[in-house]
């Protein structure tokens, strides 16, 4: 298991610390109710296992407008210094949002399809 | 017992119907929130206690909603925030929370409902029979039944205690039996307000989705990893219940005098045949058993006080030295082996040699069709011819009592 499979995590910004459990765990170490403490943990949710297309970047086409950053609805973009750097493919679900609103002419985001047996992780 | 004790204690009966008993226990227990929507025969309990709360008497914040999946709804977020919320319904308004009580059971919320029996639509009926309760059996509620508006106070107050345990926290159902216990008037003998609240003591809950400190998610999306071991989690609670009503049943002894575990055993003691029912018609048989023990006939009833969670042990007890059982339902589960009660008595004596034939069933009461001491009597006349052997075959494993034929 690595850090980012934990469900919930140590003492997560709530000031005290939280029972740890994730997707191995047996069902003594789950919580009653299914009830997740500790706030700030939707980044441990991977919803990058979701996507079949994964978005692409073609760097000699982008121009680092940045709307891709803007409308991308999982913050999946990675940007810095006003650079588009590439995504966060465990939080990228794939909905090709960033490709559809890429503005030049040769687009700088193309969607291509999973490979079958990669998670694309 | 010194005389001023006892004047002092006769004052605590008061003249009440079930329905009037409940509301009474609800506002004892004074919880913060009650939600609720009116339905036939359970009204009258919400609308006394909405009286209470117009009256300053209980500081409950009252939430009339448009219906009982509603209702419900607001009673497991008000939990959610971590207070103590109850509610109460019947029938087809019981039929309508099914998925709140689902979810209720599921996110282990403490929540307390009177239900009073009311037969399903359709066709339509207010009546009693307990076809709402026992369409929900398996909603991960523990079920208490009342035989009387007594035990619907007492059941209530213990409810508490039983829901909020820290090794169960399921919500509880108190059923009660439409028309017969929720408006027929009784000699019920109340604890003073003090009491009850010390005996409920302050709820301490898991979590408070109102609380910044300590932030919660409550309902996330858990799929094939984790919902598997997420359930099997909850049947521990389940399996705790049984020690924590016994334990909660024992302490309510101490400050009222009434004895409650999961089943009672009434003239069990020399019984060779016994009589299994659940709510008012225990009263019934408590009845026509003295009777046929006045004659020198062994049988006795075994009232289940709870149902869920099964108290599969304490049958298998009562039941060891009968040589036959009439299962009494009050509900018909068209499953077509019997209504709910029978086949899970039988369960519970599978593998104990009890010879199957012995066990017979009596679906009855449907609708508040009147179960009377006549018919009773037949249901123990029928048990005595299959003790003996003797007739037995005449007697079908599952009988319609009290049906025009």
């Amino acid at each position: 298991m690595t850090k980012t499979e934990e469900l919930t995590a140590q003492g997560s910004g709530t000031g005290r610390s939280e029972r740890v459990f994730n997707t191995s765990s047996g069902w003594k170490e789950f919580p009653p109710g299914g009830v997740i403490r500790g706030g700030a943990n939707s980044h441990h949710f991977k919803t990058g296992e979701w996507r079949t297309y994964r978005p692409r970047h073609i760097e000699e086409n982008c121009i680092h407008c940045l709307l891709c950053w803007i409308y991308c609805p999982d913050l999946a973009i990675v940007a810095r210094d006003g650079k588009m750097l590439g995504f966060d493919y465990e939080h990228c679900k794939g909905c090709g949002i960033c490709a559809e609103e890429c503005p030049t002419k040769d687009k700088a985001i193309e969607m291509v399809a999973e490979p079958e047996e990669e998670s694309g992780i | 017992m010194g005389s001023e004790v006892l004047a002092q204690k006769e004052t605590r009966y008061r003249a009440l119907s079930g329905n009037e008993a409940a509301a009474q226990a609800m506002r004892q227990i004074e919880p913060v929130v009650v939600a609720a929507y009116p339905i036939t025969p359970q009204t009258e309990i919400v609308q006394l206690f909405s009286n209470f709360v117009s009256d300053g008497l209980v500081r409950t914040e009252f939430v009339p909603v448009e219906s009982e999946h509603s209702a419900l709804s607001a009673v497991v977020g008000a939990a959610s925030s971590g207070v103590r919320a109850m509610t109460a319904t019947s029938s087809n308004g019981l039929a309508l929370m099914f998925e709140i009580l689902n979810i209720a059971s599921g996110l282990r919320l403490p929540i307390v409902m009177t239900v009073v029996n009311r037969a399903l639509s359709a066709p339509i009926n207010i009546h009693c029979d307990h076809g709402d309760t026992m369409g929900v059996r398996d909603a991960g509620w523990i079920q208490l039944y009342a035989e009387n508006a007594q035990e619907t106070y007492d059941n209530l107050i213990q409810a508490v205690r039983i829901a909020e345990h820290p090794a169960v926290r399921l919500p509880v159902m108190v059923a009660v039996d439409g028309f017969i216990v929720s408006h027929g008037i009784e000699n019920v003998e109340m604890l003073d307000d003090q009491t009850v609240k010390t005996f409920i003591g302050t709820f301490q809950p898991d979590f408070s989705l109102l609380d910044p400190d300590h932030i919660v998610t409550i309902g996330p999306l858990v799929l094939q990893d984790s919902y598997f071991e997420i359930k099997r989690l909850q049947v521990e609670a389940v399996e705790a219940a049984y020690q924590v009503i016994t334990e909660v049943g024992l302490d309510f002894e101490k400050v009222s005098g009434r004895c409650y575990q999961l089943v009672e055993e009434y003239r069990m003691e020399e019984a060779e045949t016994a009589v299994v029912a659940l709510g008012s018609t225990a009263g019934n048989f408590k009845e026509v058993v003295d009777q046929f023990q006045a004659r020198g006939v062994p049988v006795g009833l075994l009232k289940l006080r709870v149902f869920r969670p099964f108290p599969a042990e304490q049958v298998r007890r009562a039941l060891a030295r009968c040589r036959a059982v009439a299962v009494m339902d009050r509900a018909h589960s068209l499953s077509g082996q019997g209504g709910p009660l029978f086949t899970e008595v039988k369960a519970a004596l599978q593998g104990t040699g009890f010879p199957a034939g012995s066990m017979v069933n009596y679906v009855y009461g449907l609708g508040g069709r009147e179960i009377t001491l006549e018919m009773a009597q037949r249901v123990v006349e029928d048990l005595q011819k299959l003790a003996k052997g003797s007739e037995g075959d005449q007697v079908l494993p599952v009988n319609y009592l009290g049906l025009r034929e």
